[in-house]
């Protein structure tokens, strides 16, 4: 596609002749002198330097502040590795991380099952409408979280969609309000993440396979794999990178969930569905427990990296 | 290759399903939003009277006439200046190549998964201290430093494919670095930026936590935050809060369907890509 543009583009900006041999060219390759390279700072210094000032310079502070007792007015004390001690001790800080984790199954496991199983009805027919579909499956994405949860909480209101369906097919017994409800809080919350992710995961697997070469598939065929075996043997593993993306972008979603919660339950009731972010943000600026809270955040992160270097290894060893 | 009846029906079966759930939550919102200001909703109801009112009401009497105009503030100085940012960068990271570059660009990759959650405290106490809490401008250059990792990453990622016969040719010429990308590499930028701006829109007008916690004024919060905290005020009046809610999905929503190719593309690419 650039060559296009890229002809025509020259034939406008340049009067000179402009093929040269490729022998001049390489004479006069583009290395810049030393002197010259330098001045790519310049390129690269406004950005850096706003990266530097709002995201690694707090990073840094919040590690600082986790060895620190400071409630964010008075004068600090030192203390040592007893913020992180309490991360993995206090059972509301533990019970937290377990939330998240269950979360994993719902923003990640879930809707990548659900992308893959479109996938592979989807994958090898063009249908009519299919890019009606994607955009419609694609919106949930696009919408703020915040409205996402907003919207969900009505739905599993007393009388809300989901019990009034419920009703209808003659479940009455079953109904409940969802999010108040200490067993089913949790997982109420963990599907509308599941709602809010799936899209995504179907979208980039289906254009993801629309890619993996229809021969495979016909030699498949000639083997005489079945849908099952063709699915396992053709479609899963080209959708490897695409499974690896999915992945690492759900899993973050779940880990770091703070929107989804803050407006459908504030961790409630009990303690059921609290995330390690709604506690730094209650930490910090209601309990005002500062260090704690930025010990939360380091674990979570740390958490993060670890999840992100696990799946890419995962892929990685599949691959080769 | 040609598909059985049988493959075709369970296709458009699973489609239809899967259609109807991503549908039903915004039926069910934009019905609870016609329904009569205070009155208790069920299910998928049809309201008594179609009361079209509660979008003026939650316009002027709960603010959101104010709130949309912050966010779109805020979007409006995050999105060019990061976006210019994040073109400079990554032209510099990926054909200038200043020394220590590779650093650098180590530095913002390690950006992409940082969460928010992570900066936010200390930022908190960092923008008190310099008088730049509860402003729009402390929310700006937060958003601003938070979304640059992704555009570095980007705009150096689509740097990196430019044909390198061209940076010759334009060398040759004697063309600066600065006129080869003004007049040779940003006009070939300009998908890729498109794709970036959307993206940064995007993110800028759903930014939750950020603005929650460095404006701490509810009525200069931006709409998204101050739908969060609504939700708590006024859990009573149901349709004026349904109402606010689809006030602050339409403008996102259109942008999605006008540049929907973008905002796949760039999904899809930058993720894969990252």
């Amino acid at each position: 596609m650039a060559s296009e543009t890229l002809t025509t583009n020259m034939s406008t900006e340049e009067k000179r002749p402009k093929r040269l041999p490729s022998a001049t060219v390489a004479r006069h390759r583009h290395r810049p002198r030393r002197t010259s390279r330098w001045r790519g700072w310049l390129y690269v210094l406004p950005a850096f330097a706003v990266y530097l000032a709002f995201v690694i310079l707090p990073g840094l502070q919040a590690l600082y502040l986790s060895f620190w007792h400071w409630d964010g007015v008075g004068p600090a004390t030192p203390a040592g590795l007893d913020n992180y001690t309490q991360v993995l001790s206090d059972p509301q800080l533990r019970s937290s991380i377990a939330h998240a984790a269950l979360l994993i199954l719902f923003f990640a496991g879930l809707p990548i099952i659900l992308g893959l199983l479109m996938a592979a009805v989807l994958a090898r027919h063009e249908r009519r409408g299919s890019t009606f579909f994607k955009t419609l499956f694609f919106l949930p994405h696009v919408v703020p979280l915040v409205a996402v949860g907003i919207t969900w909480r009505w739905m599993y209101a007393d009388n809300g969609v989901i019990n009034s369906w419920l009703r209808a097919i003659g479940l009455e017994s079953v109904t409940r309000a969802w999010l108040g409800d200490f067993t089913f809080a949790l997982p109420a919350v963990g599907l509308i993440g599941t709602w809010a992710l799936s899209g995504l995961c179907m979208v980039l697997f289906l254009s993801g396979a629309q890619k993996i070469d229809p021969s495979l598939y016909e030699a498949a065929r000639l083997d005489g794999a079945g849908a099952v075996r063709e699915f396992f043997a053709v479609t899963l593993p080209g959708l490897r990178g695409e499974i690896r993306v999915a992945m690492t972008v759900t899993v973050i979603a779940a880990l770091a969930s703070f929107d989804i919660v803050y407006v459908t339950t504030l961790g409630g009731p009990g303690d059921t569905t609290t995330v390690p972010s709604l506690l730094i943000y209650r930490l910090a600026f209601s309990v005002g427990k500062v260090g704690q809270a930025s010990a939360l955040g380091i674990v979570l992160t740390l958490l993060i990296g670890l999840a992100v270097i696990l799946i890419n290894r995962f892929v990685r060893t599949q691959e080769s | 290759m040609k598909s059985s009846r049988l493959e075709t029906t369970t296709s458009y079966l699973i489609l239809a399903v899967m259609g109807v759930v991503t549908v039903v939550p915004f039926v069910a919102i934009v019905l609870t939003a016609l329904h009569p200001s205070g009155s208790p909703v069920s299910g998928l109801s049809l309201p008594d009277q179609w009361s079209w009112g509660n979008f003026s009401d939650a316009w002027t009497s709960a603010g959101f006439g104010r709130l949309m105009l912050s966010s779109l503030l805020v979007c409006a100085g995050v999105v060019p200046v990061t976006l210019v940012l994040a073109t400079l960068a990554g032209y510099g990271l990926a054909l200038v190549k200043p020394p220590g570059g590779n650093a650098v660009f180590t530095l913002f990759l390690l950006g992409l998964t940082l969460p928010s959650e992570l900066i936010i405290v200390p930022l908190y106490f960092d923008l008190q201290q310099t008088g730049l809490s509860d402003s729009y401008l402390g929310v700006i250059l937060a958003e601003m430093g938070f979304f640059l990792p992704f555009g570095v990453f980007w705009m150096r990622q689509h740097f990196l494919t430019m044909p390198r016969s061209l940076l010759e040719a334009a060398s040759i010429d004697g063309a600066t670095e600065w006129r080869t990308l003004r007049s040779v590499l940003l006009p070939l930028a300009r998908p890729a930026m498109s794709t970036l701006a959307v993206l940064y829109f995007m993110w800028a007008w759903n930014q939750f936590l950020l603005v929650l916690v460095l404006i701490q004024n509810p009525e200069n919060r931006t709409a998204v935050a101050g739908l969060g905290y609504f939700v708590g005020e006024h859990t009573t009046n149901v349709p004026l809060l349904a109402a606010g809610t689809i006030m602050v999905i339409v403008p996102v929503g259109i942008v999605y369907l006008i540049f929907q190719r973008q905002f796949i593309r760039g999904m899809l690419q930058g993720a894969v890509k990252a």
